[in-house]
């Protein structure tokens, strides 16, 4: 693992995911939305050992947008050995209910343009027949919950798609493992109550990174405990499951 | 999230406060909305949003008493603006933000050959903290405070846009930035000079003393020998207290492998019973007694050396619930009497504890218009927090320090008198017009009795 593509760099796990990877002298190529702070980004991780930092501002939401991303990818960094999805977006599940244009954008976010991409770069790398693809989904995925059951829809249906993807993929040699952090301390989850005691995104990269140097489980659960959690959550019945308000 | 109900998934819509709580964990006060800005490009736009006198920039929280505190009102916590954006290696300034930690600063930086220009006790705190309390370290007898080595910053003001402030623009605005305690505005980056060394290992030395005045000649030699010095003393032993001096130079790289070591940690505030007399006594002498089987010289990492406490993470839960206080202060050195009186009424107390530090400070002007460091003496001391008998003990300490003419460091405080305050900071009124006018804290509001 030398030359990794971040796809949603200015994402708080990533930026603690591209600090280790620079310590180790990497490769790095950020996409992400901000010229202004994909600069900023660029000085930290030079300073930091990174080898070489290129840039490119897209927004990834556009799918218009991707065939340029791809083509900036094969030009710049054409033996690129990693991808790391970890863009994505949580509107207020109230929002998402009432209207649908905050509802089609959390999907187009979360789900449709993701799968669009990890499909562009799931052919270059099966063509090649090496690497790795990764993409941050969420434990809120692994069951519909009433409290978050649109973000949580989304990231299930990504996590689904990478489970075939890895299914595809697997006779060329390209490994595809599916991250599932539990509540995480970033932007994304401030306004919500107990955030103090989320995870440390610090953390949750270290996770990551590990699993992107190791052959290391498909489906990451990060913190660890959350794969117990998640496995008794799956187990309660419909049933009872749809009473539950959280 | 599971366990989240839909009445707390309403709450969640409307800003939420939280209880912050500085070091010393004292004092407690109303709740604050805490903004976490990621970039540095969210900021304007936070300070345009706030009422005047409502915001304060926040670290790592390192300070003990409640200058990086905003009860009630709003604070700007700064740990996510932690890029470096720029580092010129040939003349070792670096440019980062201000919520990069001096910890980070040594990770990146320690093996490429280049060290902090000073450094205080802990390594975990942001660069901004460190100008906005101008602080010291074991070097400053030679090489000042770390405002000292900050050749320009980038100030988000809430009047007047990003401001940039170095030696030839705008000096006044960095001087009174520099201890300035956050008032004056964001700092968005800074540049810092850093100090060019062989590696990470010091080559300290150990000696006991038994007397303050044995003290004061060993500083006194050491000075133009060692570039850091300090003491550790124990307060139970009233005017000749005994303790451990401690000192060192850079070593030459030893090329030895270097691992850092990450310590434990304290899970939860202990019983407030388990520190007594007794027991901090036993700690002292035990201690003590262990230093001084150490004496000598001796090759050490940077770690121990500069941060013996890092190494053993939420150590201020030591002092229970109520958290603890502690009392940093100056004093003449010509006033040696009064230097007495204070270890005496210590000692007396009985209510002195184990951190007890004691070092000489340089005669260098002071970097910042409010900066502490001054000619003199300064020790600190911890206090755990036993309500009003505690607060009277410090409040006697005061009175001390006051006719000496010395002065109370604010980082560590949180209960000095607007009395004390104007005699520690007799000009604080011509730093007044540098604040920016959204920004006030919990300290400032208490020592200077303004209402903004």
């Amino acid at each position: 693992m030398k030359k990794i593509i971040i796809l949603g760099a200015t994402s708080s796990i990533a930026l603690e995911v591209q600090r280790q990877l620079a310590r180790r002298g990497c490769e790095l190529l950020l996409v992400a939305r901000s010229p202004h702070r994909l600069a900023e980004l660029q000085s930290d991780l030079t300073v930091r050992g990174a080898s070489q930092v290129l840039t490119y501002s897209a927004d990834l939401a556009s799918i218009q947008q991707h065939a340029a991303i791809f083509e900036f990818a094969q030009r710049m960094l054409p033996d690129f050995d990693t991808v790391l999805l970890a863009y994505g977006s949580m509107h207020n599940q109230k929002d998402a209910e009432t209207s649908i244009d905050v509802l089609l954008e959390e999907l187009q976010v979360d789900f449709v343009s993701s799968a669009a991409i990890l499909t562009l770069f799931a052919a270059d790398l099966e063509r090649r027949g090496t690497g790795c693809l990764a993409a941050i989904t969420s434990v809120a995925g692994d069951r519909g919950r009433r409290s978050n059951y649109v973000y949580g829809s989304a990231k299930g249906g990504l996590s689904l798609f990478l489970q075939g993807l890895r299914s595809r993929l697997y006779p060329s040699g390209v490994r595809v493992i599916t991250v599932k952090p539990g509540p995480v301390q970033t932007p994304m989850t401030d306004h919500m109550p107990h955030a103090a005691r989320f995870a440390d995104p610090g953390q949750v990269a270290r996770d990551i990174v590990r699993a992107l140097e190791r052959r290391s489980p498909d489906v990451l659960y990060s913190p660890k405990i959350w794969r117990f959690i998640m496995t008794t959550v799956r187990l309660i019945p419909e049933v009872i499951f749809k009473r539950l308000s959280f | 999230m599971p366990g989240q109900s839909a009445v707390r998934k309403q709450l969640a819509t409307l800003p939420s406060t939280e209880q912050v709580l500085s070091w010393g964990r004292y004092p407690q006060l109303a709740p604050s909305y805490v903004h976490k800005p990621a970039w540095n490009d969210e900021v304007p736009e936070i300070l345009k949003g706030a009422a005047p006198g409502a915001l304060l920039p926040l670290g790592l929280g390192r300070s003990y008493g409640d200058s990086c505190l905003n009860g009630g009102r709003e604070l700007i916590d700064c740990r996510r603006l932690n890029r470096i954006l720029g580092f010129d290696e040939s003349t070792g300034v670096l440019r980062c933000e201000s919520g990069v930690s001096l910890a980070d600063i040594l990770d990146v930086f320690l093996p490429k050959g280049w060290f902090l220009p000073v450094t205080p006790g802990t390594s975990f705190v942001t660069v901004g903290g460190a100008i906005a309390n101008d602080v010291h370290g074991k070097n400053h007898h030679c090489a000042g405070t770390f405002g000292d080595h900050v050749r320009q910053i980038a100030l988000h003001r809430s009047n007047d846009g990003m401001v940039i402030c170095g030696s030839e623009v705008n000096p006044d605005m960095l001087r009174a930035t520099i201890g300035g305690l956050g008032l004056t505005g964001v700092i968005a980056w800074a540049d810092v000079q850093l100090k060019r060394v062989a590696g990470p290992w010091i080559d300290a030395e150990l000696v006991p003393f038994h007397t303050l005045h044995s003290f004061l000649d060993l500083s006194h030699e050491s000075d133009g020998r060692f570039e850091y010095t300090v003491a550790w003393l124990d307060c139970f032993a009233g005017k000749n207290p005994r303790g451990i001096f401690f000192r060192g130079n850079h070593a030459a790289d030893r090329g030895k492998p270097f691992r850092l070591k990450r310590g434990p940690k304290l899970p939860f505030a202990l019983p407030a019973w388990m520190l007594n007399r007794f027991t901090v006594r036993a700690f002292n002498t035990a201690y003590y007694r262990f230093n001084e089987f150490k004496k000598g010289p001796a090759v050490v990492s940077y770690q121990p050396f500069f941060y013996p406490l890092d190494s053993i993470r939420q150590w201020n839960l030591l002092y229970g619930r109520q958290g603890f206080l502690q009392y940093q202060c100056v004093i003449p050195e010509a006033k040696l009497d009064a230097f007495e009186e204070l270890l005496d009424r210590i000692a007396h107390s009985g209510m002195g504890s184990f951190l007890g530090v004691l070092k000489q400070f340089g005669s260098a002007p002071p970097a910042g218009m409010l900066s502490f460091p001054r000619p003199g003496l300064t020790i600190a001391l911890d206090f755990a927090m036993r309500g009003e008998r505690t607060l009277q003990l410090m409040q006697s300490l005061d009175e001390v320090v006051q006719k000496s003419g010395g002065a109370i460091y604010p980082a560590k405080d949180a209960r000095m008198s607007p009395a004390m305050f104007e005699a520690s900071f007799p000009r604080w009124r011509s730093f007044v017009p540098y604040i920016d006018p959204k920004m006030s804290s919990s300290f400032w509001r208490r020592v200077t009795g303004a209402q903004d």
